[in-house]
């Protein structure tokens, strides 16, 4: 692609769309038509979709590549179009108001990308724009030039561990169904990415989906499969329709299908849809959904490894796990051992949202702290708010607060201070985010997802809902704290499988570090981030208030009268407490405690 | 809903599929939503009949995944988006404003007139532009309580 003498590239992931990338790329596309440049020219022009580079808040975003000069431009609107082609392109000037801040290159300063190298940069929808990076190179080398054992090998070497969450280590897997025999076997893309606040799998799907099938097809070839299949979420739409049209492009290509590039190897992938049940996720209860039945994990052993997907050797790899090993084979395990820490190689990929400027997608090595995280690349806190904690590993994981930033992040780091790295997810807090709210939520979602096979969990789940149902009403009473401790070790000790044993770590974790608002909610009644509603009252102040009439027009209750330019009252006997009049009020006037 | 002999011979294509795809009742569900836009008793009853397999096992099914659902929806399908990052960006206050606009009373989802289905899943995955609501398919971020109140009211034109 670089040979091109033009090149727009318009950020299409879900992110793009929403903030109407669509539009954007066909206003390019018939401004550059409009154009009428000779056909001689034509040939070096392309204007294409990408997929996620990260800063979704940004989005629209579009690079401009003039004779291998880019500029990135942000926040583009198809009304903008116009400009940037008169005088960018025609013009070779660019249209600075537009490009993209000093902030936008920090947030990709820090960053190391390996898994999103090339998302962002290739049309995910064509299979020969992965051809121009190198796609399939690794596959090729492999099927004709490399043992099973000789692949095994390099991704034990490469020190590649999971990256759903487990962390268990990839080459190893690999080592132990390759050594099962057995004439059937399978190779499953977990692409069941449950947690709610991550979204690295969907995004990189979305970017490069030849990179996973890529991964998958190597995979197959080291254990030994014959079938594969992607397990994905239905609520990932776009990511399910570039799958698909990736998969029918490398069957075409003979690099799916029967005899691949003329090896003796056979390796066909199915997709297969989920229906929404966030267990899933975990290795047994996706074999088992695979298979058309209710979602429910068995215990283990037997290991997939040795009893799988219809009772056969299956290996289960998340996207992002795959979606490494193309480069590793290409670049060789020690390029990629040289990343991270001794015992969490690579880099690992983020979502990194919430209260921080910069939200988005982020690669960064294994061991980087979370300060540089938050506020080298996240730009530090939105609205110029306080830090109070980020939460890691979603409805599995933790907090982790202020005093503990400067740890790193990698496996072994965020488990000691009783988080994890889980799937990705870090949704930043500040100081209007109350936690005992915050673990209510991760319960309410825990115990609505809990399959019900084991009792600890789908009843303890419950239990500790209703204590925090209490307390976030001000209905709390002393020893609740201890109940939910209590409670929650239990149901730690005594579940099947990783949605029970990890359920009560969000309840844990917040009441380890933040024990005096569990307190401030039972024995004062008060939420001191003043986010529960039934402890929190509405309130106007009349020496603030200018009578614009902009929460009159926001309140969805009715509850605020009063004449314009006066000021307004608000009836708490309506009040709903939405929030919605301190949303918009620009003056300060509506206070809430 | 009635089985026509329209119907039935939908049906009769869903059970051929059905077949291929190794005898797959989550498939089977799927194919039946999509063709339907939820899962009718009375199909479930002819699938039961044909395939001899009891409506037990499609209810269990049906009722443990969350995107099957048993009863029909309005045209219009407003899906917010309840994700971590969603919650604490305001998710609440959007969803509260979509009931009240819709007149939607505790523990319904859509309207009396059909016309709208307000559902809450856990995530999307747009975090980066939370709060999201999908509304007929396309994705909406940066939701705020009186920007879905306008989409809801241009809907009802």
């Amino acid at each position: 692609m670089k040979t091109n003498k033009l090149e727009i590239m318009v950020c299409m992931g879900t992110g793009g769309i929403a903030a109407g990338g669509t539009e954007v790329l066909s206003a390019f596309e018939s401004a550059i038509k409009k154009l009428k440049i000779p056909a001689k020219l034509k040939k070096g022009c392309s204007v294409h979709k990408v997929g996620c580079r990260g800063l979704c808040a940004r989005d629209v975003l579009v690079d401009i590549i003039i004779k291998e000069k880019k500029s990135t431009y942000q926040y583009i609107k198809p009304d903008m179009v116009q400009r940037i082609v008169d005088e960018h392109i025609v013009g070779n000037q660019p249209v600075a108001d537009w490009l993209a801040t000093e902030d936008y290159h920090n947030f990709h300063e820090k960053q190391v990308k390996v898994v999103l190298s090339d998302c962002g940069n290739i049309n995910p929808e064509s299979i020969d724009a992965y051809f121009a990076v190198n796609g399939y190179e690794a596959a090729k080398k492999v099927l004709t030039l490399m043992s099973r054992q000789d692949v095994i090998e390099e991704i034990k070497r490469s020190g590649l561990r999971g990256r759903g969450g487990a962390g268990f280590p990839t080459g190893v897997k690999w080592e132990i169904c390759g050594g099962v025999k057995n004439a059937q076997k399978y190779i499953i893309c977990n692409a069941d990415e449950g947690d709610p606040g991550a979204f690295m799998d969907r995004a990189i799907i979305e970017g490069n989906p030849h990179s996973v099938i890529e991964g998958m097809i190597i995979g197959a070839y080291a254990i030994g499969a014959g079938k594969g299949y992607v397990y994905i979420r239905a609520e990932y739409p776009l990511a399910v329709e570039r799958l698909r049209k990736a998969l029918e492009d490398a069957g075409k290509k003979n690099l799916l299908g029967k005899k691949i590039l003329k090896t003796g190897f056979s390796f066909d992938i199915k997709v297969k849809l989920g229906a929404g049940a966030f267990v899933c996720g975990e290795e047994t209860a996706l074999i088992v959904s695979i298979e058309g039945q209710r979602g429910m994990p068995r215990a283990k052993p037997p290991f997939p490894v040795h009893s799988g997907l219809w009772g056969k050797p299956t290996v289960i790899n998340n996207v992002e796990t795959l979606a490494n090993i193309p480069h590793i084979i290409r670049k060789g395990p020690d390029w990629f051992a040289s990343f991270g820490t001794e015992k969490s190689r690579g880099t690992k990929v983020f979502a990194l949202t919430g209260k921080v400027k910069n939200t988005g997608l982020i690669e960064v090595p294994m061991g980087i702290s979370l300060k540089e995280i938050i506020y080298d690349i996240g730009g530090g806190m939105d609205k110029g708010r306080d830090f109070k904690a980020v939460q890691t590993g979603g409805p599995s994981g933790g907090c982790i607060t202020a005093d503990l930033l400067d740890i790193n992040v990698d496996y072994e780091s965020l488990a000691k201070v009783g988080s994890i790295v889980g799937s990705g997810g870090m949704v930043v807090l500040d100081d209007t985010d109350c936690m005992v709210s915050i673990a209510r939520f991760f319960l309410e979602f825990t115990q609505v997802e809990s399959c019900g096979k084991c009792v600890p969990c789908r009843i303890g789940t419950k239990r500790l809902l209703e204590i925090l149902d209490r307390i976030t009403a001000g209905k709390g009473k002393e020893g609740d704290i201890e109940l939910l401790e209590e409670l929650g070790k239990d149901i730690k000790a005594s579940s099947l499988c990783g949605l029970g044993q990890t359920a009560p770590n969000p309840v844990l974790s917040t009441i380890k570090y933040f024990r005096p608002e569990y307190e401030a909610h039972i024995r004062d009644m008060k939420c001191p981030a003043a986010v529960c509603k039934e402890l929190i009252e509405f309130t106007i102040l009349e020496e603030l208030c200018k009578g614009c009439g902009a929460c009159v027009r926001a309140c969805p209750a009715n509850a605020i009268k009063g004449e314009k330019k006066k000021p307004h009252t608000l009836s708490s006997e309506l009040c709903v407490k939405c929030g919605s009049c301190f949303d918009v009020c620009k003056f300060g006037a509506v206070k809430k405690e | 809903m009635e089985i026509t002999s329209n119907v039935e011979k939908t049906l009769n294509r869903i059970l051929k599929d059905f077949s291929a795809e190794e005898g797959n009742i989550i498939s089977l569900l799927q194919l039946i939503q999509d063709e339907f836009g939820y899962i009718p008793e009375s199909t479930v009853g002819w699938f039961s009949g044909r395939l001899d397999i009891p409506e037990s096992r499609f209810y269990g099914i049906a009722t443990f995944y969350a995107r099957f659902y048993q009863k029909e929806r309005g045209k219009n399908i407003i899906t917010a988006c309840c994700g971590t990052a969603c919650h604490v960006k305001g998710a609440d206050r959007v969803i509260n404003a979509a009931r009240i606009e819709l007149g939607l009373a505790e523990g319904e989802n859509t309207t009396d007139d059909m016309d709208f289905t307000l559902e809450q899943v856990a995530c999307v995955g747009a975090c980066s532009i939370a709060p999201v609501v999908i509304i007929n398919k396309k994705v909406y971020g940066r939701q705020t309580s009186g920007r879905l109140t306008r989409e809801i009211k241009a809907l009802k034109k």
